[in-house]
């Protein structure tokens, strides 16, 4: 599904993926942790295309497509998804509209025939129960107005309606409250399917409970430092990041 | 990359779809003005002396007065009224009997702009009916459903059919609302308007269907000079529609349009207006020069008077619809989109005189500037002494695309009475990277993302058009910003 081979990227000059690698099959959940600062966000800008972050050295396969020469539009198309950190508000824009637009652009890539307006409600009203976001959320303007939980919820209830391969979702648990983590949780597990793979970004092992994801990854200044299974967010939360960063200053003493 | 910017091109160079021209054989008038030119517009409408009188005193008065250069946002060039020809007709028979008289070209034209002229076709399509006052250059070539209006006793005609069978009413509303002395343009256009539309909702009728007016300047060298009229007797209601486009050329042309709306007691009169002149190259090479006159009154008791208006054409816009507040409990409306990309400047945004009591006006102005343009929005709320609980709510809201546009706002408020109630908003926001990122992530492109971005910020205004309308206004708020975004 997803291959990173020698990630280097960053921002105005300044390198902040120092040599990434990860490989991610379908139906596998990745779950990705790591203090602020080791790069996590720049990885989810990277894999989505944000035109500010430079690509310096590495490879990204998606599908056994190179995605870094894909525009940020075809990444989508092509079924990679990101759950944004901080959802965008678009004023005036249902987010009905916006999906419909978003789902009759990806279809038309595909050579598919626009979406029937009945299909499409249908679409709308079995999705929007995943997350159990209220009609009338669906029916205002993207995101204007939203609560940090609602916006988060609307972020999965996006992620259903487009169907993506590839999700990517970058600290959704931040700012949400308990009820709300269990929804979105929830959401997203009634998406797991084994052709649909998740990378999750989250600073504590909380969302981990009700995501269970199959491997768990470290991040620290901008590479993977340390793979395991999902015990090992337990570890880490038990011992802080600290441990990592300790056990790496001990490493590269030798 | 290549291939990105290859498609950018296409987008910019199919900018203006209305560019064309058309080889109508035309009968027109000598270039330049003066009072045999006055004198020769009236002769070939076959005008009765009065007038030709009201032409002359207008054109004295013009005579007298400044191009107007000092308080508008807008940088143009003096205009050269000597170069100008004020009189371009097609060559038709005086009468026509049928469709099939009309110049095969003519129809050809307005079938090409996605205007029919053919009644029928509009009466079996699912669309709503609209009746068609198609106007080209300087005369009326067709007006539709006449007959079907005729019955329920409404008028709907040319200008100059107006003078001629309905001098009375002409006589009586022509002038009352935008006197020939009231500014340059509207003084030019009393003396040497060639055409335009008439309208007449007598008392108690509300009008089947949307009227319209599509404007077409087409000879080269021409200005466009029509007057509209539209008076709603008691208790009458009208939509009116009016729709424009010219080809694609590298001279500026001049058009200078009065429009006037009078609403009786309980009457109402919606306007809107699509506009979608030629707005120039690139380069800022050509386009239409947009003087326009239109104001409407509120004469007596509870009417109301609404402009809508898309302005995305134009290399120059300078256009305030107004509504004079007369009648006690009367509204006025202003709903605007003003669209400046490339080198196009518009000055433009609305009046709004109370005068009655308890009379209530709403203006929201939603500008957009892209390219190197400039957009203004300029308003007048005027509480009149004596006009007792006015109440006002003002929004304008700017929106930039890029760093190297402008955006104004000029407001004026002035209060003469204690009781009013005048409120004004302002908002400048610019379409953010991250908005437009954001509608990438979902798969969809940049073109796309500023167009439901445009959209969903003008749809408070563009919710106040016919279904029609509110459709090919979309659109072109689309097409106009195509290639704004790098």
């Amino acid at each position: 599904m997803l291959t990173i081979k020698n990630l280097h990227a960053g921002i105005s000059e300044k390198e902040i993926l120092k040599g990434f690698n990860l490989e991610v099959k379908a139906g596998e959940v990745h779950a990705i942790m790591g203090p602020n600062g080791s790069g996590k966000s720049t990885l989810s800008n990277v894999l989505a295309g944000k035109k500010e972050y430079e690509v310096t050295a590495g490879e990204v396969k998606f599908k056994g497509k190179d995605l870094l020469v894909m525009s940020p539009e075809d990444r989508a198309r092509e079924g990679l998804f990101l759950a944004f950190q901080y959802p965008i508000e678009i004023p005036g824009v249902s987010n009905i509209n916006f999906l419909k637009t978003a789902i009759n652009e990806i279809r038309a890539y595909k050579k598919m025939q626009p979406i029937d307006a009945k299909d499409f409600l249908k679409l709308v009203k079995e999705k929007q129960a995943l997350v159990e976001l209220q009609v009338t959320l669906a029916n205002r303007s993207v995101n204007e107005g939203f609560s940090g939980g609602e916006k988060k919820r609307n972020e999965i209830f996006q992620m259903a309606m487009l169907e993506p391969t590839l999700c990517i979702l970058d600290e959704t648990d931040s700012g949400l409250d308990i009820d709300a983590l269990r929804i979105v949780a929830n959401g997203v597990n009634k998406l797991r399917s084994k052709n649909r793979s998740f990378v999750v970004i989250t600073h504590y092992q909380r969302l981990l409970d009700y995501i269970i994801p199959d491997f768990v990854h470290v991040m620290y200044d901008g590479r993977i430092v340390k793979s395991g299974a999902k015990e090992l967010a337990l570890e880490l939360e038990k011992k802080g990041y600290d441990w990592v960063k300790e056990k790496l200053a001990v490493g590269s003493g030798q | 990359m290549a291939d990105k910017n290859e498609i950018l091109e296409e987008h910019i160079s199919s900018e203006y779809k209305y560019g064309w021209s058309s080889d109508i054989k035309m009968d027109s008038a000598p270039k330049g003005l003066s009072e045999d030119i006055v004198r020769f517009i009236s002769k070939k409408k076959n005008e009765p002396a009065w007038m030709l009188e009201w032409r002359l005193k207008a054109y004295r008065h013009w005579l007298t007065m400044k191009e107007p250069h000092d308080w508008a946002h807008l940088e143009y060039p003096k205009i050269n009224y000597q170069d100008i020809i004020f009189y371009a007709a097609p060559k038709q028979k005086k009468e026509l009997a049928s469709l099939d008289e009309v110049d095969p070209e003519l129809l050809k034209t307005f079938e090409k702009l996605g205007i029919s002229l053919e009644e029928q076709k509009r009466l079996s399509g699912v669309q709503s009916t609209i009746a068609v006052d198609a106007v080209i250059d300087s005369v009326s070539v067709k007006t539709t459903f006449k007959e079907t209006l005729s019955e329920k006793g409404i008028i709907f005609c040319s200008f100059s059919e107006a003078v001629q069978e309905h001098s009375e009413l002409i006589k009586k509303y022509m002038g009352s609302v935008v006197p020939y002395t009231d500014n340059y343009f509207a003084a030019l256009n009393s003396a040497v308007f060639t055409d335009g539309s008439f309208c007449y909702i007598p008392k108690g009728v509300r009008c089947p269907m949307e009227l319209s007016t599509y404007f077409r300047i087409n000879t080269a060298g021409t200005g466009q000079f029509e007057r509209t009229l539209i008076i709603a007797d008691e208790g009458a209601y009208v939509s009116y529609l009016e729709g424009c486009t010219a080809p694609q050329r590298d001279e500026n042309q001049l058009h200078a349009a009065v429009v006037e709306i009078v609403a009786h007691k309980n009457g109402e009169v919606k306007y809107s207006t699509v506009q979608n002149w030629y707005p120039g190259d690139k380069e800022g090479k050509g386009g239409i020069y947009n003087f326009v006159t239109k104001r409407g009154i509120c004469l007596e008791a509870n009417s109301k008077i609404s402009w809508t208006q898309v302005e995305t054409g134009s290399a120059i816009t300078w256009k305030y619809p107004s509504v004079i507040l007369k009648g006690d409990n009367s509204i006025g409306e202003f709903y605007s989109v003003a669209v400046t990309n490339n080198h196009q400047q518009a000055d433009t945004g609305t009046k709004m005189i109370h005068i009655g009591k308890n009379t209530r006006s709403t203006i929201v102005s939603k500008g957009i500037s892209a390219g190197v343009s400039n957009n203004s929005y300029r308003g007048l709320v005027r509480v009149s002494k004596g006009a007792t609980n006015a109440r006002n709510h003002s929004q304008c809201d700017s929106l930039l695309i890029g760093s190297t546009c402008g955006a104004h706002t000029f407001p004026y408020i002035e209060i003469k009475d204690k009781s009013a109630i005048v409120e004004h908003e302002a908002t400048t926001s610019k379409i953010g990277e991250d908005q437009i990122f954001y509608c990438n992530q979902r798969g969809i492109e940049t073109e796309k993302a500023v167009s439901l971005i445009v959209n969903g910020y003008c749809k408070e205004v563009l919710n106040q058009l016919p279904m029609e309308f509110a459709v090919e206004a979309q659109k072109l708020l689309a097409v106009s910003l195509e290639g704004s975004v790098g």
